[in-house]
């Protein structure tokens, strides 16, 4: 009996063993699905974003974008758009979720998303797996576009910048405005920040400067003193900390109450430009630098301006952050792919999700809001402008990016 | 562990004797090779020390309401780290309203103590309702019951709150007088800790002054040693019950207010974490203990803030803070596996649980 059970332990697990050795093969012969629309119904379009919690104005923000770019579009191949969405939590496990949900709807054509690059690790490849391609507004992380990101990221593009330029711009900055030799950086363990930090230590390196340390943290920790206290010891000039709202602010509370660190420069990224940010870190965020996309009207031009009319009137505010554009550019370039590829029956009108992907990354000299859009063969499709800027008020209510915080580089 | 070398040495107690050699080995050759880099100075050294103790004695602070609440009921109330976040959140709208009056740079102290009692009181009012509601008609239900319906109150509580109050970042208001340091004999601490470390000191002294001196505390401890010969001593069980998770929420929001004033930032999942840890620190010290409690928060808290320099720096370790949790639970593994009552124990005429 005993010998009966085991072996059929054992044949179980082979055969689990062999469906799931061959399931990759059979699930990527979904990738070529059509998705039929009837007369009249709407193409839906999902985002997967970071809508609620510490992080929630990442997310409202760019979904504020895509809502204004349907708005402005009005119809796609003669069809209305229907925006549905998940919250993704700005973390690995909140991506997976968010990304499953949707993999399980068949009526979705394309996805907009994620937010956080934590999210897109996990989440892209489960989206590609079921077909859907998925344009991010605001992964930065280098990883996701690199040449080895493996075919799970077959089917992810997007239109953020990627770190590889912010991080540069931010040395730049440092080293050449600042005149900076010594910088430090932390990091929170996410693939977005560690990235980033990387690069930025990488190019001060090589424009002749000193990294005195890198560090880590958990994006949960409040206490930052003892981190502080041991960067400290190596007497850093800035701090580089590309993380997120909430341990974004800590650090910038402590890090004034730190000896050795009263004269430090404080320096953070796009994840933290938020006047929720202003909100966590108080006063102690005046005199401090973002690096973050470029929203001025010199390097935007005149359709920007227009946009943040729009968007005054339909949500009676600034952009919560600084993503918003590119989370239009985002919706506009899968809008245009659609019309490209969706062929019209007397039914209705079909889209192949392998045609649409194709014909996303084919996305060539698309005029959008962040600039001209071109993707590349690794899914990057921004026209990168980085600028630095600087808090001049802490008071959110004052939140407006290019005066507060002032924009000061380039 | 009986004295000597046991006559048969089983392939369990080979494993654990093993991990202990493993940590051990680990902890030494990572301190001696911190201690002998000497990257950092004595004064460094005294900064972390400070950090940690004032950190661990908010732990302290809400591990009170874990353990009491266990001693008496058996039960872990994972919604003790939601009582903590309403107090401090809550009190924030009336630091926020002095702060801009000027009333708390103007008069400090009686807008602190003000601010403490809103805390206190919300605190308190959040715990008892939470008892009475979802607690005690589940008192006679299997151990399981009440737990998940802890859970549920959990996250009852943190997304009741964020509707009531909105889900982003309010930051805490920075009274004049807490700005700056103070220092004392050539060590420098920054005020507000110093008033944290002071304050958590007077509030632990002041809980097992009432537990153990007062009638009320009589009462309690022995609703603790025996429920149904407590009731037959003609002890309201029930009173007493809700009194113990008065207290524990009065603590917890007592803590919310240093937390708040430490941190200046509050939100609707604050509570999370450090409700963690707190359990964490009552497990450590031993559940159902209370100077265990207050041993455990402020054991962890040196831990988080010492460990990862002086353990993993030594061992080359980059970015160690990372691995600050890490540190943390091992240091709660290793006190489960060797000593499972925790640090102090709880101290039982009859074995119970």
């Amino acid at each position: 009996m005993r010998r009966l059970q085991s072996s059929l332990i054992l044949m179980t697990a082979l055969f689990a063993l062999v469906v799931w050795a061959f399931a990759p093969t059979t699930a990527a012969g979904q990738a070529t699905g059509m998705v039929k629309i009837a007369k009249a119904q709407p193409i839906t379009i999902a985002y997967w974003l970071v809508v609620a919690g510490p992080d929630a104005s990442l997310g409202i923000d760019i979904r504020r974008g895509i809502e204004l770019a349907i708005a402005d579009k009005g119809k796609v191949a003669g069809h209305p758009i229907r925006l549905i969405g998940e919250d993704s939590g700005c973390n690995a496990e909140g991506g997976v979720t968010a990304a499953t949900k949707l993999a399980a709807n068949p009526a979705i054509v394309a996805a907009i998303g994620s937010s956080c690059s934590s999210e897109a690790v996990p989440g892209a490849p489960i989206l590609w797996k079921a077909g859907i391609v998925t344009v991010s507004p605001s992964n930065t992380a280098p990883s996701l576009t690199a040449p080895d990101r493996g075919p799970g990221f077959d089917g992810y593009l997007r239109t953020a910048h990627n770190d590889k330029v912010q991080g540069r711009v931010a040395a730049e900055f440092a080293r050449k405005a600042l005149k900076i030799e010594r910088a430090a950086t932390i990091h929170d363990g996410s693939p977005y920040a560690e990235g980033l930090a990387n690069v930025f230590a990488e190019t001060l390196k090589k424009m002749g400067g000193t990294i005195t340390s890198q560090e880590a943290i958990a994006p949960t920790d409040t206490d930052m003193r003892p981190v502080l206290t041991k960067i400290a010891a190596g007497k850093p000039q800035v701090i580089y900390y590309p993380i997120f709202t909430a341990a974004g602010g800590h650090v910038t509370r402590q890090a004034k109450e730190v000896p050795g660190l009263a004269q430090a420069k404080l320096m953070g990224a796009d994840g933290m430009f938020s006047a929720d940010f202003l909100r966590a870190a108080g006063a102690a965020a005046v005199g401090m630098y973002h690096s973050s996309p470029d929203l001025s009207a010199e390097a935007l031009g005149p359709r920007y301006k227009e946009f943040l009319g729009k968007h005054q009137k339909k949500y009676g505010e600034k952009p919560l952050s600084a993503f918003h554009a590119h989370g239009y550019d985002a919706a506009m370039i899968i809008f245009a792919a659609i019309e490209k590829v969706a062929k019209t029956d007397g039914t209705g009108i079909q889209i192949g999700r392998k045609a649409l992907r194709d014909a996303l990354f084919a996305t060539k000299g698309h005029k959008g809001l962040t600039g001209t859009i071109t993707c590349d063969k690794h899914g990057d499709c921004a026209d990168p402008k980085i600028a630095v800027y600087q808090t001049e008020s802490a008071d959110a209510s004052k939140w407006d990016p290019g005066k507060n915080p002032r924009k000061i580089y380039p | 562990m009986r004295g000597g070398w046991p006559d048969k040495l089983s392939p369990v107690d080979a494993v654990l004797w093993g991990f202990r050699l493993v940590v051990l080995v680990l902890v030494v050759w990572g301190t001696i090779g911190t201690v002998l880099a000497a990257k950092y100075s004595g004064e460094v050294w005294l900064d972390f020390l400070v950090f940690g103790l004032s950190q661990g004695s908010i732990y302290a602070l809400i591990a009170l309401g874990y353990t009491m609440v266990y001693g008496i009921l058996r039960m872990i109330n994972f919604a003790h780290g939601e009582v903590f976040m309403a107090g401090a959140y809550t009190a924030y709208f009336v630091a926020d309203a002095l702060a801009r009056s000027g009333h708390l740079d103007r008069y400090p102290l009686p807008s602190l103590l003000l601010v403490l009692a809103v805390s206190m009181t919300t605190s308190t009012l959040v715990g008892v309702l939470l008892e009475r509601v979802a607690y005690r008609p589940l008192r006679h239900a299997p151990r399981l019951v009440p737990l998940i319906a802890a859970i549920g109150a959990s996250f009852f509580l943190q997304y009741a709150f964020r509707g009531l109050y909105g889900s982003g970042f309010k930051a805490y208001p920075e009274p004049d007088i807490l700005k700056g340091v103070w220092t004392f004999a050539g060590v420098r601490i920054l005020k507000t800790q110093a008033v944290v470390l002071v304050a958590a000191v007077i509030m632990m002294l002041g809980l097992y002054a009432f537990v153990m001196k007062t009638k009320t505390g009589t009462a309690m401890r022995a609703v603790a040693e025996d429920l149904e010969a407590a009731a037959l001593m003609g002890i309201n069980v029930d009173r007493i019950i809700v009194t113990t998770f008065a207290v524990g929420a009065a603590m917890a929001g007592a803590a919310g207010l240093l937390y708040a004033l430490v941190f200046k930032q509050v939100h609707f999942f604050m509570g999370f974490v450090p409700g963690i840890k707190a359990f964490t620190a009552a497990v450590l010290g031993g559940i159902g203990n209370i100077p265990g409690a207050m041993l455990g928060g402020l054991f962890l808290g040196l831990v988080e803030s010492v460990g990862p320099i002086l353990f993993l720096d030594g061992l080359g370790i980059v970015a160690p803070y990372q691995l600050k949790d890490v540190i943390a639970f091992t240091m709660l593994v290793m006190v489960l596996i060797f000593r499972p009552s925790g640090l102090l124990g709880e101290r039982l005429a009859v074995k119970k649980a």
